[in-house]
């Protein structure tokens, strides 16, 4: 493959001539939104680290984290992004889009349950005094996590409405645009993750 | 007893009669009150009438169809440019009335009274800083860049062209809340820096900081997106030839301020987003108890504050040199150098931003690394105006109006500069925290180096947007106004703040600082009329269209692209998309016997977006949103949440979302301005200010040889 | 090079930055899980397995390379890299400098 890689994620490449010409504005403006998003999660980062210790006699990691669903919620979300790798993948190599709605419907689910994990750890979180008003560690830590866990939802409302215009007007230019963007914000958010679970959850009960 | 309405905020949430500041004259006890009271009624008239005067003018002469669908459903870049500076003039005019009106009460109030209240005071230079920053100063460069970066580079339009009037609406939807709070009190009194204490909740529960926080969000969001466009543009959408190394100076200040504002909004957006999860969820990241820091705020803000002063600075860098290469008639000196200056600003701009707040308590080490590094980005800036002074050197130097106040620039900014070398010095800021000195250098800064900036650059451009040059007789007038007040207003403050008088001081008993305050208040006046000048200009130049016109497109002898097209421009900019073959761009084909057209292989048939009523949706569902969740109306705050998402997933079911231009039309509107072009007689600089000048330059080489 | 090898290339991509993940991953909750070092040896791992992680995922998952691009795409990743160390690394600095302070 000599062709030059046109932007960040897996390139359509010329069998999507068009698509693949739009892509490389598309794409990179996309990315730089990324980017600054990636700001914003980087500063929060910085906030809970510095609010860490602010418990204010309140609970702190220990009490509250609990690894084992941290750690499922971690496979849940690596998982979802290879799928949405398959189903980008399926996208350029396919002549018809069913594996590719497969793939994302599989990425869907998995990151559903990511996010049902996640309810359930702040609810189980509540349940033991452990709200955001309760102290400054708690406050940086429901304005980091949540944030994260909201985008992924965001992320699957969005791919709902990407397979609602693939039912209007099929896998059109824009539907691949779009899937390509999809999947790039997806990978990102499990770059996030990363920092999440190093930082809040392995740095707070190591 | 009708709890569902209390739980919901129907209809009107805590939004009483008492928002009305009629009710601060019927309240009110002693003179000082009754005063301000009025002071703030008639704002809020003159508001309302303003309103109400617009609408029965576009209702009256039927502007209203126009308005929507050539106007403000546009997605044409130079459109939108133009409605951001229309906009920034509106929100200019009501922070320079404030500016007056702080100025009077420094005056009047030397024996603690004068003609507001305390609270109010901090009202007005709150919305005043606001205001100038995100709603005079941002819009109006983002409007100069909209207008004229995608000529300079050679391209049809942004890269995002809807994205793009989302940001134009977002950033009215901020204004438009400010305006609000001049009608429906108060607005917040935590200044344009908005920190807590003085925006927690246990300190002020009112609506006053929800608006501010509100507005400045939507301000923020909409220049996230603003420098994510500019930047892809310049990135992707440069025509054949226009390598980095040769775009126009003002392009690459364009990219850098982009860059900045993709990276540096982000903090701030975070900050106004934890302020207001502390006041309407009872987090605690900046309040006294419960384990918050308010440090933190301070470090967010500024975070994206200092890099914010780049923001506004560079755009303007980019004008001066665009300026001073026009009107001395050569090449820019130093090209490199200045794009190298501009680049390293805009990296050192992310070390410093400690500066603003030397006296918080951290060690001296760490001060002095961030003064040190403040005292570095003086480097790059000294290089830029070494380069400007040597590109008038032996040049055709012309004093016309940006001339005049590129200048100005020159000696005044070089003042401010000075002074923020000094405060760079933690020792010494120690000493001037805080006082009027600190105000007088931002002013000097923001004045000469971005406010003159603009309007030079408005001046120059004026014409490629309209078609005619703006009078010039009102414009030197305007000018020395701003110059001269400009000193008068902030000179003395200087004395003032060595004196020792703080900032944000409403009232005081201290005798000595009365003759300067006085000083500083005729200052003002005179500003004020450098500014009905600028307005006076506008209506002399357009009753004066014909005498003005310049439809060639080249009054200045331009040197960039966009000064080889029609004035005003087409919307498609280009007949076909240019071939650069050096920097100078235009320069070199005029001096070739050349010009933009017509296409070698023809003309073809050019594609545009059309227009889209997706950014004046998501703007009114910003300013509904923002106004419902200051006065905690929630019943309405939960369907407009849920409306935005659904806009935007609608706008993913658009398709066609373009228009076809026939080469046919190209190809004739194109031949007419070639014969236009043929027909005019060329002139030289020295007819610049004359009704000779059409737009048809003889080329400075030409000119020179003779 | 056919499209199916081109297309048999790309998935293994996406499972080689799998399987490094995970390997990068599952240690790490390995080492917490049963307490295997002290905090701040497990703090370095995890550090250093975060920051390899985020280049795989880059690498494979994001396709990210160092040659073979346009430019800006890398140029942009390392800017963003760099205005987080100084945005990052100048707030804890501050913020823990005020607090040993105020200690
Ligand atoms: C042109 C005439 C102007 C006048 C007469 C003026 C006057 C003033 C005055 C009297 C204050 C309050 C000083 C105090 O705290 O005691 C102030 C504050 C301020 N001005 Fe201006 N100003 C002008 C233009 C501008 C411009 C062009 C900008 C920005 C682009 C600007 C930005 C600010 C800011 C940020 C503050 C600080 C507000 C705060 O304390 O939070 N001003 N100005
Ligand atoms: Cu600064």
């Amino acid at each position: 493959m000599n062709q030059k890689t046109r932007h960040p994620g897996l390139n359509l490449g010329p069998k999507h001539q068009s698509a693949d010409d739009q892509a490389e504005t598309e794409v990179f403006g996309f990315w730089v939104f990324m980017m600054s998003d990636a700001i914003l999660f980087g500063l929060l980062m910085a906030t809970y680290v510095v609010m860490r210790p602010n418990t204010n006699g309140g609970p702190g990691p220990q009490e509250l984290f609990e690894l084992k669903s941290i750690f499922i919620e971690t496979m849940l979300l690596l998982t979802s992004s290879v799928a949405i790798g398959f189903s980008h993948l399926a996208l350029k190599h396919e002549p018809r889009p069913v594996k590719m709605v497969l793939w994302l419907l599989v990425a869907m689910a998995l990151a559903l349950g990511f996010v049902g994990f996640e309810v359930h750890d702040f609810l189980k979180m509540f349940s033991e005094g452990g709200t955001p008003q309760r102290s400054g560690f708690l406050s940086a830590f429901f304005a980091l996590v949540p944030l994260h866990g909201l985008h992924v939802t965001f992320s699957c409302l969005w791919a709902v409405a990407i397979l609602g215009q693939m039912l209007v007007y099929g896998l059109d230019d824009r539907v691949k645009l779009s899937m390509v963007r999809l999947a790039v914000l997806w990978h990102f958010l499990d770059i996030v993750w990363i920092g999440i679970f190093s930082i809040v959850y392995i740095g707070g009960l190591a | 007893m009708n709890t569902w309405s209390d739980v919901w905020g129907f209809p009107f949430g805590r939004l009483t009669w008492d928002a009305l500041p009629v009710m601060d004259i019927f309240k009110a006890d002693g003179r000082t009150e009754l005063l301000s009271g009025i002071t703030g009624t008639a704002a809020a008239g003159m508001a309302v009438l303003g309103f109400v005067l617009v609408v029965i003018l576009i209702t009256v002469k039927g502007w209203w169809r126009p308005l929507w669908s050539e106007w403000l459903t546009s997605v044409d870049h130079k459109k939108i440019g133009i409605m951001y500076i229309v906009f920034s003039f509106v929100m200019l005019a009501r922070a320079l009335a404030e500016a007056f009106v702080m100025r009077s009460q420094q005056v009047v109030g030397h024996d603690g009274g004068g003609i507001v209240m305390p609270e109010h005071f901090a009202q007005l230079f709150t919305t005043h800083g606001t205001i100038m920053i995100f709603f005079m100063a941002m819009p109006f460069l983002t409007g100069m860049i909209n207008f004229a970066m995608p000529l300079q580079i050679g391209a049809r339009d942004v890269a995002f062209p809807v994205l793009n009037s989302v940001s134009l609406m977002l950033t009215i939807a901020g204004g438009v809340i400010l305006m609000v709070s001049l009608v429906l009190e108060p607005f917040s009194t935590g200044g344009w820096t908005g920190y807590p204490p003085y925006t927690e909740l246990s300190y002020n529960p009112g609506a006053g900081p929800d608006y501010w926080i509100w507005a400045v969000t939507l301000s923020s969001v909409g220049s996230t997106f603003t420098g994510l466009n500019f930047a892809v543009t310049i990135y992707k959408k440069r025509c054949p030839g226009m390598t980095l190394m040769r775009m126009p100076l003002f392009t690459w200040t364009s990219l850098c301020t982009s860059i900045l504002m993709i990276f540096a909004m982000p903090p701030l957006t975070i900050a106004t987003a934890l302020l207001a999860l502390d006041r309407y969820m009872g987090f605690h990241f900046f309040t006294n108890g419960g384990g918050g820091n308010m440090m933190n705020y301070a470090n967010l803000f500024w975070l994206f504050g200092h890099p914010e002063v780049y923001i506004l600075i560079l755009p303007a860098f980019g004008i001066w040199s665009e300026v001073f290469a026009t009107f001395s008639g050569k090449t820019l000196y130093g090209y490199t150098a200045l794009v190298i200056a501009t680049m390293a600003i805009a990296v050192l701009s992310f070390t410093v931003w400690v500066h603003h707040f030397f006296t918080m308590g951290q060690s001296a080490n760490l001060n002095a690394a961030f003064g040190i590094a403040t005292m570095l980005i003086g480097v790059p800036t000294g290089v830029k105006i070494y380069d400007w002074m040597l590109t008038m050197y032996r040049g055709r130097v012309r004093i016309s109006v940006p001339m005049l106040y590129a200048i100005a620039f020159l000696f005044l900014f070089t003042i401010g500069g000075l002074s923020g070398i000094l405060l760079a010095n933690p020792t010494i800021d120690y000493q001037t925290h805080n006082t009027l000195f600190l105000v007088a250098h931002f002013h000097n800064m923001l004045i000469p180096g971005l406010l003159y900036g603009m309007i030079a650059g408005y001046t120059m451009w004026f014409p490629k947007a309209f078609g005619f040059r703006l009078d010039e007789r009102w414009g030197y007038r305007a000018a020395w106004c701003w110059i001269i007040g400009f000193m008068g207003a902030f000179f003395p403050l200087y004395v003032l703040g060595l004196m020792g008088m703080p900032r944000r001081m409403s009232g005081y008993f201290t005798g000595e600082w009365l003759p300067w305050t006085i000083i500083a208040l005729g200052g003002a006046a005179v500003i004020l009329a450098g500014f009905l000048s600028l307005i006076v200009q506008l209506w002399v130049s357009v009753r004066d269209r014909k005498r003005l016109a310049v439809p060639v497109g080249d009054p200045w002898d331009g040197r960039s692209l966009e000064w080889g097209l029609p004035a005003p421009a087409p919307e498609w900019n280009f007949p076909a998309l240019p071939r650069v073959e050096g920097r100078d761009a235009f320069a070199t084909l005029k001096a070739s016997g050349r010009d933009l057209g017509p296409p070698e292989d023809g003309f073809e048939d050019i594609w545009l977006p059309k227009n889209a009523a997706f950014g004046p949706v998501i703007g009114a569902l910003g300013t509904a949103l923002a106004f419902t969740l200051t006065w905690h109306m929630w019943w309405a705050v939960l369907p407009l949440a849920a409306l935005v998402p659904l806009v935007i997933i609608a706008q993913g079911f658009r398709r066609n979302t373009e228009k076809r231009i026939p080469a046919e039309e190209v190809r004739k509107e194109w031949r007419a301005f070639r014969e236009l072009a043929a027909r005019t007689p060329r002139v030289p600089r020295s007819s610049e200010y004359t009704r000779d000048n059409r737009g048809h330059a003889i080329p400075m080489a030409q000119e020179a040889a003779r | 090079m056919s499209a199916a090898d081109e297309k048999r290339r790309e998935a293994r991509s996406y499972l080689i930055g799998y399987a490094l993940a995970l390997a990068l991953t599952l240690p790490i909750f390995a080492l917490v899980a049963w307490d295997l070092l002290p905090k701040v040896a497990i703090w370095w791992a995890t550090g250093v397995a975060a920051i390899v992680q985020i280049v795989v995922h880059f690498r494979f998952f994001l396709h990210i390379r160092l040659k073979g691009q346009k430019q800006e795409d890398l140029h942009l990743i390392l800017f963003t890299t760099l205005i987080l160390l100084l945005m990052g690394g100048g707030t804890l600095w501050l913020l823990w400098n005020l607090h040993a302070r105020m200690m």
